[in-house]
């Protein structure tokens, strides 16, 4: 079988890893529609695609970690042979001399950069540990790459983009062909990142293929060899890097499909909330906002765009009532924020869709009827005395099962039983049912099925319709496109100014999340930090 | 190969027989003990029974014995309610006692409805403080409670101890380090003539159904409810984690303080530093098996007062060692252990092997 698989492979440079007609289905949902891919031995391939797209799934395959339900893996092996590689078993993998580098580290903090790396390639039962041969192998593999970390070092001491290289030479030192790298980037300071991108280039010129997941567009112009665009499932496109261009990646990325506006016109009212050059400054980039100016009004939703972890946490934090503003102001109902105070926030009428449902949304071993009252049980409507009225939150409870179909078996049933659309319903009952005039809604439809995704949007739209400013917070681009009247591009904490939807260019939209501004200038990213978004 | 399974929506017979089931178990399980020691086993039960049931004198060593056990048992059960890790009932419940004992040993004097009370909100406002320090600590600076509070204990000892040889040392007591008494108008009454079962039971029981409705019904029980099964969705709807927290801390404190005063001023009339064999270690075990419901604890608190006793008295008759009794409530409260674990989780036995 081996011989007829190694003459059928003549291309140049030499095969290595080639994914054939890989579907996955969870559910109703296709994650991978009938994925083909290939990587060649010293060849640096570029996944790129949107949050759930697929590449997540795709490598989870590659892995063993999931088990196709079509198509095949198949691997080079070190003679030279082509292989395939049995499905489900991640030791395979490892054998194979794949090798993963997780967004979230998995290193043992306290032990040694050295301790993390041999752990699990030494034998349990052994009487003193000789480390001699796993240095010198090492410090072969930090001379021919420039992976320089000191080993010696707990791992806790190392810098984010240190402990990225023990990742790294763990995986090199399991003697790893293939390398996959899921978002690099994401924890890195620009300098570490380039200065990750000459290693990867190094330990492709000696051989090593690597697999890099990314969205950012720079980054992966910079560093691979050849892109591959999945969307939605499927692969939408496949080039060399050199052939390619921000716009045309841009657009694979987010799609051609101009999106079915089921928004009515409405002319916006007064201002409901402004914000005024704000910034919070936490130290991570993920939870830091910086000079940000923005304003939503009546009847109008605004949505924020933007990659995972670029503030998006911090402002939705701030619009929650969670965290204040280190400096800067906000502007509610035309007065000034004073006092940062959840239940004040509540209580004011502003409606607040949690980004976590399940771990922020509800208490789970509650009542549905008890949940759905959570913000309300200190008001005269609801308690007594310091006694709660429990009629009154059964008929609240029983009215809301009604009004937004929550399926439940009864008011009096734990949350915890709901399933993720059931919960995301029974939330959007709990705020929307008291006709707020400012909704914080954090990627209200996130993992939800389509038909519980319309209907957020439905109850978003109907809300703007009676007068509230609707903040969308998303990651989904068909999304803020179908529903927002304006978005604004979040990006390293930087808010662009309002667009208004019917002007937007997905493409550009794309770039600018991407941390591109229009002119292309690669080095722009503190550039987009756009005045006060005047609504016009 | 062994696998766990969570389920999802385990029935009542579940929740509520399983606590019973594991102490039914332990009991069951003394006989080993018992067999090893050579003791005749049905015997040894019988007395046991006998011994915590067989006399209204015998019922009320019990019922005396459960009093405070159901005050600590309530102070642990609302405490880990909110997830607030109170292992200082003991330190709480001596601190209640001093305090009952500055006030009502004649530095005020009055009718009983007046000092009773008075040396209750003293005891409990002592007891309160004792644990919110600590919560304090937990909720500004992260500093873990369990080590705080269980430390706590020690320090208040020896502080109990220091004073006892100090400044609270009766005169008349030739010696012995412990206090003066409680004056007649502030002690606990007895419910039966000529039997040491005390008022304090009766405001154990209010306290337990008050706690009850408390936690089931107003506002404040709602919110400790909420922070404790889901601490980041309380906050998000706007409730306060912090200020619940203290909320509970003198709930808790309060309740163990409760507990030193119904001891000093029911049981033993005077405050000495063997008031408490252990009382606020034993409120843990008496609120796991209760599955941290106040009214259990009721329940409980006389089981394992009934299991003290009782072995204490059938050590007594058999000569079998009365730490006997420890055995039995440790192991019950493994066995709830275990059982809780059951029934949160399915045990699956996969006779597949691995593949080789």
């Amino acid at each position: 079988m081996s011989s007829a698989a190694h003459s059928s492979h003549k291309s140049s440079p030499e095969l290595l890893l080639q994914l054939a007609g890989i579907t996955k289905k969870f559910g109703p949902l296709i994650a991978n529609d009938a994925i083909d891919l290939t990587v060649h031995k010293g060849e640096i391939v570029a996944l790129l695609g949107e949050n759930g797209a697929g590449k997540t799934t795709l490598m989870n395959i590659l892995f063993g970690h999931y088990v196709a339900d079509e198509g095949t893996v198949t691997v080079t092996n070190r003679d030279g042979s082509l292989e395939l590689l049995e499905p489900g078993a991640p030791q395979a993998a490892l054998d194979a001399g794949i090798g993963m580098v997780h967004q979230h580290f998995t290193l043992a903090e306290n032990l040694s950069g050295l301790d993390n790396i041999v752990l699990g390639t030494e034998p349990i039962f052994r009487l003193r540990r000789d480390r001699t041969a796993a240095r010198t192998k090492l410090a072969d593999l930090m001379s021919g790459s420039g992976l320089n970390v000191d080993l010696d070092q707990p791992v806790h001491k190392l810098t984010v983009g240190e402990k990225q290289r023990v990742e790294i030479l763990k995986a090199l030192y399991r003697d790893a062909r293939l390398l996959v790298l899921d978002e690099p980037t994401a924890v890195l300071t620009p300098q570490e990142a380039d200065s990750l991108f000459v290693i990867l280039r190094q330990l492709a010129a000696t051989g090593l293929s690597v697999i890099i997941i990314a969205h950012k567009l720079a980054e992966v112009l910079a560093v691979s060899h050849r892109i591959a665009v999945l969307r939605g499932g499927k692969k939408v496109g496949e080039m060399q890097t050199s052939d390619a261009d921000h716009r045309s990646i841009a657009e694979l990325m987010v799609g051609r499909e101009v999106p079915v506006s089921r928004r009515t016109e409405r002319v916006p009212g007064a201002p409901v909330l402004r914000l005024s050059d704000v910034t919070i400054d936490r130290g991570d980039a993920r939870r830091s906002l910086h000079g940000v100016s923005l304003t939503a009004c009546e009847g109008e939703i605004l949505g924020i765009a933007g990659v995972s972890g670029n503030g998006q946490a911090a402002l939705a934090q701030l619009l929650a009532g969670l965290d204040k503003p280190d400096s800067g102001t906000v502007e509610i109902f035309e007065a000034i924020v004073t006092k940062f105070d959840a239940h004040k926030f509540a209580r004011n009428g502003i409606a607040r869709i949690p980004e976590d449902r399940h771990h922020d949304g509800m208490v789970g071993s509650m009542s549905v009827a008890e949940n759905i009252a959570i913000e309300d049980v200190r008001s005269k409507d609801y308690q007594k005395f310091g006694f709660l009225d429990f009629a009154a939150i059964r008929k609240r409870a029983e009215q809301a099962i009604k009004d937004y179909d929550v399926r439940c078996p009864g008011p009096d049933a734990p949350a915890r039983l709901l399933s993720g659309g059931n919960i995301q319903k029974l939330i959007l009952a709990r705020v929307l049912e008291k006709s707020p005039k400012l909704i914080l809604a954090n990627q209200p439809s996130r993992g939800l099925d389509v038909g519980a995704q319309s209907e957020v949007h439905r109850r978003l739209l109907e809300a703007r319709q009676n007068g509230a400013a609707v903040i969308l917070i998303s990651e989904d681009l068909d999304e803020l496109l179908t529903i927002s009247d304006q978005i604004v591009v979040i990006h390293a904490g930087h808010v662009s100014k309002a667009i208004p939807t019917d002007a937007i260019d997905r493409s550009e939209l794309g770039l600018m999340m991407a941390g591109q501004t229009k002119t292309d200038t690669p080095q722009a990213q503190t550039s987009n930090t756009i005045h006060p978004g005047e609504t016009p | 190969m062994i696998r766990f399974e969570p389920r999802t929506n385990p029935g009542p017979i579940l929740v509520y027989g399983v606590p019973v089931f594991a102490a039914i178990f332990a009991i069951l399980l003394a006989a080993i003990p018992l067999a090893l020691a050579g003791a005749p086993i049905m015997d040894a039960y019988g007395l046991m029974i006998t011994g915590a049931f067989g006399s209204v004198f015998s019922t009320s060593e019990m019922l005396t014995r459960a009093t405070p056990l159901i005050l600590t048992g309530l102070a642990a059960a609302i405490a880990f309610r909110a997830k607030l890790w109170n292992i200082g009932a003991e330190g709480q419940l001596y601190m209640g006692a001093m305090a009952a004992v500055v006030v009502g040993t004649g530095v005020i004097d009055g009718p009983s409805w007046v000092m009773i009370p008075a040396i209750m909100i003293a005891g409990a406002l002592a007891g309160a403080l004792m644990l919110i320090g600590p919560t304090l600590l937990k909720t500004r600076m992260g500093v873990d409670e369990v080590v705080t509070t269980l430390l706590l204990n020690f320090i208040v000892l020896l502080f109990v101890q220091m004073m006892l040889e100090g400044a609270l040392k009766d005169p008349m007591s030739m010696g012995w380090p412990q206090s003066e008494p409680i004056i007649d108008s502030a002690i606990l009454p007895p419910l039966l003539e000529r039997m040491r079962v005390h008022l304090g039971l009766i405001i154990a029981l209010v306290a337990a159904s008050g706690l009850a409705v408390f936690v089931k019904r107003t506002v404040w029980g709602f919110e400790i409810r909420a922070v404790g099964e889901n601490a980041a969705a309380a906050k998000f709807s706007g409730i306060s984690v912090t200020k619940t927290m203290i909320l509970v801390a003198a709930l808790s404190g309060g309740l163990a303080g409760l507990a030193g005063v119904s001891e000093v001023a029911g049981t033993r009339g005077y405050l000495a530093t063997d008031l408490s064999p252990g009382y606020g270690y034993a409120g843990i075990v008496v609120a796991m098996l209760a599955r941290l419901s106040p009214v259990g604890v009721i329940i409980s608190a006389l089981f394992v007062a009934s299991v003290f006793v009782g072995a204490d008295s059938m050590s007594r008759a058999i000569g079998v060692s009365s730490y006997l009794a420890d055995l039995i409530v440790a192991m019950s409260l493994l066995c709830v252990l275990i059982g809780g674990f059951l029934t949160r989780f399915k045990v699956r036995f996969d006779r597949k092997k691995t593949a080789g």
